[in-house]
């Protein structure tokens, strides 16, 4: 099939069953596709090898009459879920040569559904960053440039996952989502990426970042892919102490396009200062599309909008810095020699973390010692939980709201911000609904002046993915944006 | 709030980060800004809010006592930048 | 007896805390399901959780709650339904994780308190500040290599007991019987071997000393020492250092310090101790532990007695100076034994007597176990039975133990076959005694003058009768036959 690439995820499932294409065919298209576009540095580590195996292995199961959810479909995979065998680099030197020896329950549930892995995607180092450039492995771009022809980041933390699936070099991709890095890439790519309720899918096997509020999801063409990928990838792990016990519904089915009667809350703080016009204008685009299916529009304040950047640079960090404390040169990873122990952590670890991951250590550990911890740590805990007040009593009063996910479109590699609280402030949309571990969705909605992607994002009720993603298919039939 | 170099040389050595002398100024400069940034925070009034344990109002599940783990010395000892036998091997401890 | 030690300046007062940590009995670890066994290969004990790979998440294991709670109730404390695990942040090479999980702020378990039981017999309340749960570390082994140590993880994540003393003792004696009494409740409970040879309880011994009515002075905490000899050896000699410091004008440092048992003292670690700022937080890869009340209640009601209520029973049911029923209740298989040591008896003083005597005694001259014992409890009680009803007296007695002890027979068995009852028929004795007077008239004269040669008339009578004539009633005729 010579327009394999061009299909969804759900055409894919379609056209395997039909037996149109193959899992092999379709694999063999990526894995070319993989190649082609391999100037994006979309892939840390490619695995053509395993995932012609594991299509053929699919092909061979459908054959058989056993289909799993994801049956024959190639995916890529964040490098920030541990895969057996295949090297997990967390887009870090410090785990350059780490091949786990374990799966992640995420992975082992996408592959036990007919899922088949292309590869290992690029990311920011640990998740940590906005616009994939902290990867060790090199920035990752965008396919979609603007008339300046410069390369756009593709966000991150999850940038090589959304840049894959815009320039279909896979069909789906995992990430994950801490303060926004699933939200934002699929924004500045063009494309649909989900982060359900904080305990929904299983962090086991996925390498920690800030634990409280690392979600993995995933990214696809559309909401109804996202819907497909997510019924595979969520679920209760008793492994996973924070993952919650509660019944997966079948988000397909409640994706209906149907929202009439539905509220739709409009947070007035989300109109931030200096945001572009053409933003404006897509949020009000969104909110008229909505109310043209039938939903009511309400207006909604959200007043701790502002101190969510701020709460969230001081938990994600206290909790990073403990997090990466196990990367130290004695069971994995990197290890650079010293005069003795304490050296040998120093030096490890001083060249094995890059610089921004480096801040983030050094900004949790000051803020957890001694003196500090109340002023900082316990307070920003207090602020978090006024936030998620907040949005729940909200949620007494709407069913779900709408927002922009970015201030701006994709900014050039080249002028990306250097002052780590500019990049910070990419975030500004995408944190407040993280602290509050809720479910949002970005969809791209739009193109900026320059001919770039924006998305809008829509956020749900805790374990409400199902709304979520209903409001967002009316949102994706109202915009019919083209992909690329 | 501004931190000093040696506020940074000490949250270094806590955080175990060799940091070369070179780039002490510029973590320095940095740290400040982001600690001015999320100081921010010092405009909210939590006061009689219980801080965030977690955002999931549900309590630790609780395993049964079984074994059912480890017996996988070759799997956990993998990855070991210096094993010998099947011990880790670090530089020489002196308590 | 208040314990001084007398310095140049006058007497000075100890106080000591303690901290123990005791492993607790399960099956599998705090946080893991490995296994506990002492004595394992390097690492074979050892998951993906308890080496901390990355992406490995801890879930609680139920027994260790339970076995905390049990331990106390043990200790009379108030039990904490909701607890919290936090996180000790810390970077050792036994400490995968860069932190060991904890409870600071919230432990399992609260204030309480529990007597000690001292040499002249008077007890003591000791205050229990808390007990909270934690993980055990792993094991760095520095001698088979010159440059380098080996790390061993088995122990890694076996869960430890953390029972804080408040500082209320004042002299090693009291120390050692603290951690007596202890040992004693962890095995009545069953929580914890209490086995120090193999590390399994072990303290940290904190010390300070003031002149009497002062203010407390600064402490020094010597750490790891692992019996109770050397506990009250680190007492003594860590108080001598400190009087002699304060005494030739120094002053004690705040530190932390290790017992050196070969050289009898305590030494400051040469490690960077003093650097630690450990940054405690709650641990975000686990939820806060709320029980439900049935949780402790069947606990409760599974409670076996406690020393210190069985003791009080022993002396008020069973009339025990303290001091015996103190021995007896050390063990509780030692109790039980004894209990029915009594009920076989029928004489619960004439039991204490033996058991600790005769008893005790045989077990510990043949260097065996009260498990090993070629005497049963029923065997030994038979025994006493014949003494308290006067089958065979206290002397042939000893005599009837000795060749149970050998044989194994019953003590009826052997008095029948070596005929050893006692003669109690007046008459038998009376015809004995009436010889002896008649054959020894010049023993008769003097015998009314002096007294005194009663015992002479006393011993002939018994050697003529091979030690079976019950001795009160041969005195008795001896004296109305003499006329005295």
């Amino acid at each position: 099939m010579s327009n394999a690439l061009d299909l969804t995820l759900a055409d894919a499932l379609s056209a395997l069953e039909k037996k149109e294409l193959s899992s092999v065919e379709l694999t063999e298209a990526y894995i070319a596709q993989m190649d082609a576009t391999r100037d994006l540095n979309a892939y840390i580590t490619e695995t053509p090898d395993i995932a012609l195996d594991m299509a053929k292995a699919s092909d061979a199961r459908r054959a058989a009459g056993d289909v799993g959810l994801m049956e024959g479909v190639p995916v890529g995979i964040k490098d920030l879920f541990c895969t057996e065998g295949t090297r997990t680099t967390a887009g870090s030197h410090i785990l350059e040569n780490f091949v786990p020896t374990y799966e992640s329950t995420v992975t082992t549930k996408l592959f036990s559904q007919g899922a088949v892995m292309l590869g290992k995607t690029n990311l920011d180092e640990f998740a940590m960053g906005s616009s994939n450039q902290t990867s060790y492995y090199g920035d990752c771009a965008s396919p979609w440039k603007a008339a300046d022809g410069k390369a756009r980041t593709p966000g991150g933390s999850s940038g090589g996952s959304a840049s894959a699936v815009a320039a279909k070099s896979a069909l789906a991709t995992t990430g994950t989502d801490t303060g926004g890095s699933i939200r934002q890439p699929a924004a500045f790519c063009g494309i649909t990426g989900i982060k359900p309720t904080y305990g929904r899918c299983s962090r086991w096997g996925v390498v920690a970042f800030a634990s409280s509020l690392d979600q993995p999801g995933c990214f696809g063409r559309t909401v109804e892919d996202n819907a497909i990928m997510l019924q595979a990838m969520a679920g209760y792990d008793p492994k996973d102490s924070t993952s919650i016990d509660r019944a997966v519904p079948d988000y397909r089915a409640q994706i209906t396009g149907d929202i009439k009667g539905k509220k739709i809350g409009i947070p007035k703080e989300y109109r931030v200062d200096g945001m572009p016009q053409e933003i404006e204008k897509l949020w009000q685009q969104g909110m008229d599309w909505l109310r043209d299916a039938g939903a009511e529009i309400v207006d909604i304040s959200l007043p701790l909008t502002d101190k969510a950047l701020p709460t969230y640079y001081i938990i994600a960090p206290a909790e990073a810095s403990s997090n990466l404390a196990r990367y130290d040169g004695v069971r994995y990873g990197l290890r650079v020699e010293g005069a003795d122990l304490d050296d040998m952590y120093a030096k490890t670890r001083g060249q094995g973390f890059g610089e921004e991951v480096k801040r983030r250590i050094m900004i949790g550990t000051y803020v957890l010692s001694a003196g500090y911890y109340d002023a900082y740590y316990n307070k920003a805990r207090r602020v978090r939980k006024m936030i998620l007040n907040e949005f729940l009593d909200v949620y007494n009063q709407v069913d779900a709201i709408l927002t922009p996910t970015t201030p701006s479109a994709a900014f050039t590699l080249d002028d990306a911000p250097t002052d780590p609280v500019t990049m910070y402030l990419n975030d500004v949309f995408t944190v407040p609904a993280s602290l509050a571990g809720l479910p949002g969705l970005s969809l791209p909605a739009g193109l900026s002046s320059e001919g770039l992607p924006l998305g809008l994002q829509v956020l749900g009720k805790p374990f409400e993915e199902g709304e979520v993603l209903n409001v967002a298919s009316v949102l994706e039939a109202a915009a019919g944006f083209q992909r690329l | 709030m501004a931190i000093d170099r040696d506020t940074v040389t000490r949250v270094a050595f806590l955080s175990r980060l060799e940091i070369e002398d070179a780039q002490k100024d510029a973590m320095t400069h940095d740290l400040s800004n982001i600690l001015t940034f999320v100081e921010a925070l010092n405009d909210v009034d939590a006061s009689g809010v219980e801080p965030m344990t977690s955002v999931v109002e549900a309590y630790a599940p609780l395993r049964e006592d079984q074994v059912n783990d480890g017996g996988y010395p070759d799997k956990v000892l993998a990855n070991a930048p210096d094993r010998v036998q099947d011990f880790y091997a670090v530089p020489k401890v002196v308590e | 007896m208040t314990y001084t030690i007398k310095g140049n300046t006058g007497e000075w007062e100890v106080v000591i805390g303690l901290e123990v940590h005791a492993q607790v009995i399960s099956n599998s670890k705090l946080f893991s399901g490995s296994a506990t066994d002492f004595g394992a290969e390097p690492n074979s004990q050892v998951s993906f959780v308890d080496s901390a790979q990355p992406g490995m998440l801890p879930v609680v294991n139920k027994e260790c709650l339970r076995q905390a709670i049990r331990t106390g109730l043990g200790l009379n404390a108030e039990i904490n339904r909701y607890s919290v695990f936090d996180r000790k942040n810390y970077f050792y090479a036994d400490l995968p994780q860069g932190y060991q999980i904890s409870q600071l702020y919230h432990p399992i378990v609260g204030e309480g308190q529990i007597e000690i039981d001292l040499e002249d017999g008077s007890t003591r309340t000791i205050g229990i500040e808390r007990l909270h749960l934690e993980q055990d570390a792993g094991k760095s082994i520095h001698d088979l290599d010159p440059k380098r140590s080996f790390i061993d993880l088995n122990r890694c994540g076996v869960a430890l007991m953390e029972i804080v003393s408040r500082p209320d003792l004042r002299s090693p004696e009291e120390a050692g019987a603290y951690l007596r009494k202890l040992r004693t409740i962890f095995r009545y409970l069953g929580t914890c071997d209490g086995n120090m040879e193999e590390g399994s309880m072990r303290a940290d011994v904190n010390v300070s000393v003031r002149k009497p009515g002062d203010e407390f002075g600064t402490r020094t905490e010597t750490k790891n020492v692992n019996s109770i000899r050397f506990v009250m050896q680190a007492i003594e000699s860590e108080a001598l250092r400190q009087v002699k410091l304060v005494e030739s004008g120094g002053e004690v440092q705040q530190e932390t310090r290790l017992w050196d048992a070969g050289k009898g003292h305590t030494r400051p670690m040469r490690s960077k101790e003093f650097a630690h700022d450990y940054r405690y937080f709650p641990c975000p890869d686990l939820l806060p532990v709320n029980l439900p009340e049935s949780f402790v209640d069947a606990i409760k009601s599974d409670m076996p007695e406690l020393p210190d209520d069985k003791k009080k029973r022993f002396i008020n049911d069973y009339g025990l100076p303290a001091y015996d029923a103190g021995v007896l209740v050390a063990e509780r298989e030692t109790a039980a034994f004894y209990e029915q040591v009594a009920e076989a008896a029928g004489n619960a003083k004439l039991a204490a007597n033996w058991t600790m005597g005769d008893f005790f005694g045989a077990l510990n001259k043949a260097d065996i176990a009260l498990a090993d014992s070629p005497i049963s409890a029923r065997q030994l009680g038979g025994l006493i039975k014949l003494i308290a009803d006067d089958t065979i007296s206290g002397r042939i007695a000893k005599d009837v133990f000795e060749i149970m002890w050998e044989t194994g027979k019953d003590a009826e068995t052997i008095v029948e076959e070596k005929g050893l009852k006692q003669i109690t028929d007046t008459d038998e004795i009376e015809g004995i005694i009436d010889q002896i007077i008649a054959d020894n008239p010049a023993q008769v004269e003097k015998v009314k003058v002096n007294e005194k040669l009663l015992g002479w008339f006393v011993g002939q009578t018994m050697k003529a009768t091979g030690g079976k004539a019950n001795p009160g009633v041969v005195n008795k005729l001896l004296k109305d036959k003499l006329g005295l």
